[in-house]
């Protein structure tokens, strides 16, 4: 191998190997392209497969094994007093991860991509300097920004490895079980994190400096979620900011601001999940004509082109939901502009799914979201206490919503809360994406009994008869 | 109440006919089921009855008129309504005026009722303010991109409004090059003169406009009208549509025509005519059974081929109307005898012009036979949607080699040309070769036709 100012040719470099990256990476390739990955993770998959999604899943998966093992009982089912192996637990999770990461390192190599471990800076618009990898400088074509995004610090707080004050990363380490654990965030991470500690035994308090979890998610969903996890949790501290934090050797003292009681507290450990930020800087975007916003967000059009015609930038870095599904479509569209094809990110209903137990997903247009613009539409229910489905499975606790045009009919938003939400908004998302009518829902055939059908009876709902719920008196 | 009588849906898909003759005068009574009218439609002449007993208010057609389906013919009077329930009214030419309006006297209605109300809604729909991105499929929406159209500004049929790929292709067609506009929204429903169903015009590059004759010479110009004009249209979609192969051979008919001579007169006795064309009817019809791909229809939409498993053989009869197809009905359940009585009543209905929808509709086969009039033979235009068509041309007796090289004689035999027209999309020559020598076997060995039919 050539060391030294050795510089790699390729069509395209990709900056970044989780799902954007190495969605992006995939498809140029399949288009024929040559393409270079570089990542400092061993492999790709990036935070979603090592520090995000697929951890916490496996972790929230076993804890909702845990609650429907102790909630048998009730169906005449019993098992032994439950034992956690903390160690197995992390080997499981970590087994989890390993597999899926080696399925991600062979897809790699087999499309012929060549994959550098290091850090790329870019030099110019057709050059990356790469750190800590043999081929050290790379032309490019093209280049593809996917440089992901980085938990929000607090201000007082580092995150060191081993920790007392913790990111999404460190807490998915899964050092110990904290007997007190502060939670500051009610948004995605931080319910879910915050749930699998919980259910593992930890007192876990939460502060939302917002007047609801979830914000931005219809309130009718977000409230079964809130009970439950008034319940789970040891307390739940809306309108709630944190002024101070302070680690020492055996915990972090925290002063709070807002609806809190005590306003000084001691905890074991505290997650921070107080959003993320962009990772857009120190990667030589001020080499090139690529501009980010106010927030460090990297601007680009709807074919994920940035201001600098040869570099586009997909994922979290370029802002919006931060989401690994929506990173991939991202990565393919660039991917497709770059080989010369009219793609464009042009959709209409992007989902996200909270996988607490229970679950909540929602895709296009939220009731909120229409109160705010004045826009006129209908909004169904269907309660999973009429669903043979949930009522047998004991969870009966959960809705479906649809939010619909009253003019055209049209489908313009779902909204799920309940087990298996994450499951179900498949179908949500393509009917909004069909520009299907609720009666093209009403009309389709789910399978009785199961979770899904109440998408259908929701549909129904708004026809006037829906077939498990009476009607609406008009 | 006044009873406005419309012009009958009269199935088939004829949504038009032209007034023959109009059997009643206006203030004429008239009983419930009476003739009052003659309507030719493309396939048939029928006589129109009153809906009503009572009398005849008002007359909104004349003779030579083309009228569609919904139109307004007459006006009758129900008995014991009005007036009319007076012995024979003798009526003044002005009362006469009076239940007349004058504008409506000309006026030529031109669409079915109904129309008026869509004008009305299609209005509203267009006011209407439309919100969120256009209804689209994601394969539609790039699709849109492909061709550089802004989907925005195309006019949507979908429900919903949605955007079809259809509407993106015709939309590109239209526009012939991408987009640069800045877009303005469509209206939610499509356009009301979009909602009228159109007749889907046949593939294919358009023909480029006639000349004109005027300044060669004088001509003529006779309007297409009702068989005439059927027959264009049908034709042409037709030999548009169905890649046409014909194949040809002859079959020796010497023992077949022994064998009709012998009984001619005991089927004419009987009311019937054993015609060749009776003879090769049966023989298709046992052929069919063996061959069922020629008794299909191509969907080519589905990408199916439809087998039918009824035997309906269509032939062709020259009227002075024009070439019209009745249709003999299960020709595999009935007997030489019947086909014969039959083919004879049904050609005679058909020539004077008589024949029903009925009769004129549901063939699976069609067989031409231009023997009486002459010919070699001929590669006829297949019976859209059928897949095949036999041609019959004119029998000969002719000098046929019997024996081998070397030991021959030359003997006369009543040679018959025949031709099997085929839709290659769903059959090949080699079917077809086989097909037309098992007509030839049954025709050329009347024995056997018998016991294999």
């Amino acid at each position: 191998m050539v060391m030294g100012e050795f510089t790699q040719e390729t069509d395209v470099l990709v900056i970044g190997g989780g799902p954007g990256g190495y969605a992006a990476a995939f498809r140029a390739a399949d288009l024929g392209m040559d393409v270079t990955m570089v990542e400092a993770d061993a492999g790709p998959g990036g935070v979603c497969l090592f520090r995000g999604c697929i951890p916490s899943k496996t972790l929230l998966y076993v804890t909702e094994l845990m609650h429907d093992a102790q909630r048998a009982s009730e169906m005449g089912i019993s098992f032994a007093d439950l034992k956690i192996d903390l160690d197995r637990l992390r080997e499981w999770k970590d087994k989890v991860v390993g597999r899926l990461a080696k399925g991600l390192v062979e897809l790699t190599k087999r499309r012929g991509i060549l994959y550098l471990q290091g850090k790329a800076t870019l030099e110019d618009e057709n050059h990356a300097r790469v750190q800590n990898s043999g081929s050290s400088h790379v032309r490019f074509k093209h280049a593809i920004i996917a440089t992901g995004s980085s938990t929000r610090t607090m201000a007082g707080a580092q995150f060191e490895p081993g920790g007392r004050i913790m990111d999404s990363t460190g807490a998915l380490e899964l050092a110990d079980i904290p007997e007190r654990l502060l939670v500051v965030g009610g948004g995605f991470v931080g319910l879910e994190i915050g749930s699998v500690y919980a259910s593992l035994g930890s007192k876990v308090t939460l502060v939302e400096n917002n007047g609801q979890l979830m914000p931005g998610i219809d309130r009718d969903l977000s409230k079964p979620l809130a009970s439950r996890l008034d319940a789970l949790f040891k307390s739940i501290h809306y309108n709630t900011n944190v002024t101070s934090i302070e680690e020492d050797d055996s915990g972090v003292n925290v002063i709070f601001d807002g609806a809190i009681e005590k306003k000084t507290q001691r905890f074991d450990r505290v997650l921070a999940a107080i959003g993320r930020v962009p990772n857009s800087q120190g990667i030589g975007l001020e080499n090139t004509k690529v501009t980010v916003n106010e927030r460090g967000f990297i601007v680009v059009d709807q074919q994920r082109r940035t201001t600098d015609e040869k570099i586009f930038a997909v994922g979290d870095v370029t802002g919006g939901a931060m989401l690994a599904h929506k990173a991939m479509h991202e990565g393919k569209v660039a991917a497709e502009v770059i080989s010369g094809m009219p793609s464009a990110f042009d959709f209409q209903a992007v989902p996200a799914v909270l996988y607490t137990d229970p679950q909540i997903a929602v895709c296009g247009l939220s009731e909120e979201a229409a109160k705010k613009r004045g826009r006129n539409v209908k909004v169904t229910r269907f309660p999973w206490s009429a669903s043979g489905r949930a009522v047998s499975m004991g969870v009966p606790q959960g809705m479906t919503k649809m939010i619909i045009d009253p003019e055209t009919q049209r489908v313009l938003g779902v909204g799920i809360v309940g087990r298996e939400a994450g499951e179900m908004i498949s179908e949500g998302v393509l009917a909004i994406e069909m520009g299907a009518l609720a009666e093209d829902v009403g009309l389709s055939i789910h399978p009785h009994p199961t979770l899904s059908e109440s998408e259908e009876e929701a549909a129904e709902a708004f026809l006037g008869s829906s077939t498990h719920i009476l009607p609406q008196k008009r | 109440m006044p009873v406005e009588f419309k012009l009958p849906d009269l199935g088939e898909g004829i949504h038009e006919g032209e007034i023959i003759e109009v059997l009643v005068q206006e203030g004429d009574k008239v009983e419930d089921g009476q003739s009052v009218l003659i309507v030719e439609t493309d396939k048939a002449t029928a006589e129109v009855p009153s809906p009503v007993t009572g009398s005849v208010k008002e007359i909104k057609v004349k003779a030579g008129q083309t009228v569609r389906v919904g139109e307004v013919l007459m006006v009758f009077l129900k008995q014991g309504e009005g007036e009319e329930e007076k012995a024979p009214p003798p009526k003044t030419p002005e009362e006469k005026r009076e239940t007349r309006p004058p504008e409506e006297k000309e006026k030529k209605a031109e669409a079915p009722a109904g129309k008026a109300e869509e004008v009305t809604r299609g209005t509203e729909a267009e006011k209407r303010p439309i919100e969120g991105p256009v209804p689209a499929a994601p394969s539609t929406r790039r699709l849109a991109r492909e061709l550089g159209i802004d989907i925005n500004r195309v006019k949507p049929t979908g429900t919903g409004g949605r955007v079809t790929p259809d509407d993106v292709r015709a939309f590109a067609e239209r526009a012939g090059g991408p987009e640069t506009e800045i877009p303005s929204r469509p209206p939610l429903r499509k356009e009301t003169e979009e909602k009228i169903p159109r007749e889907k015009p046949p593939e294919g590059p358009e023909a480029p406009p006639l000349p004109q004759f005027e300044r060669v010479g004088q001509v003529e110009r006779i309007p297409l009208r009702s068989v005439r004009r059927t027959t264009a249209k049908h034709v042409a979609i037709a030999w548009s549509q169905i890649p046409h192969v014909t194949h040809m051979d002859v079959a020796d008919l010497t023992e077949l025509e022994a064998f009709r001579r012998k009984y001619k007169e005991q089927v004419v006795a009987q009311g019937g005519n054993l015609s060749m064309t009776v003879l090769a009817i049966k023989a298709v019809a046992a052929a069919l059974k063996k061959f069922p791909l020629f008794n299909s229809s191509i969907d080519m939409e589905s990408e199916e081929i439809i087998i039918k498993h009824y035997h309906n053989i269509g032939f062709a009869v020259d009227t002075d109307r024009g070439l019209l197809v009745p249709v003999i009905r299960d020709v595999d359940c009935k007997s030489i005898f019947d086909l014969a009585v039959e083919l004879k009543e049904l050609t005679e209905r058909v020539r004077q012009g008589k024949a029903s929808n009925e009769d004129l509709s549901g063939g699976t086969f069609t067989i031409t036979n231009v023997g009486p009039m002459g010919g070699t033979g001929l590669s006829p235009i297949i019976n859209y949607p059928e897949v095949a068509i036999l041609g019959m041309a004119q029998a000969r007796l002719q000098p046929v080699v019997a024996g081998d090289e070397k030991n021959y004689e030359i003997v006369a035999r009543l040679m018959l040309p025949l031709s099997i027209t085929f839709d290659h999309r769903v059959l090949d020559g080699a079917e077809a070769a086989r097909f037309l020598n098992m007509i030839i076997e049954f025709l050329e060995d009347p024995e056997k036709l018998f016991i294999m039919s």
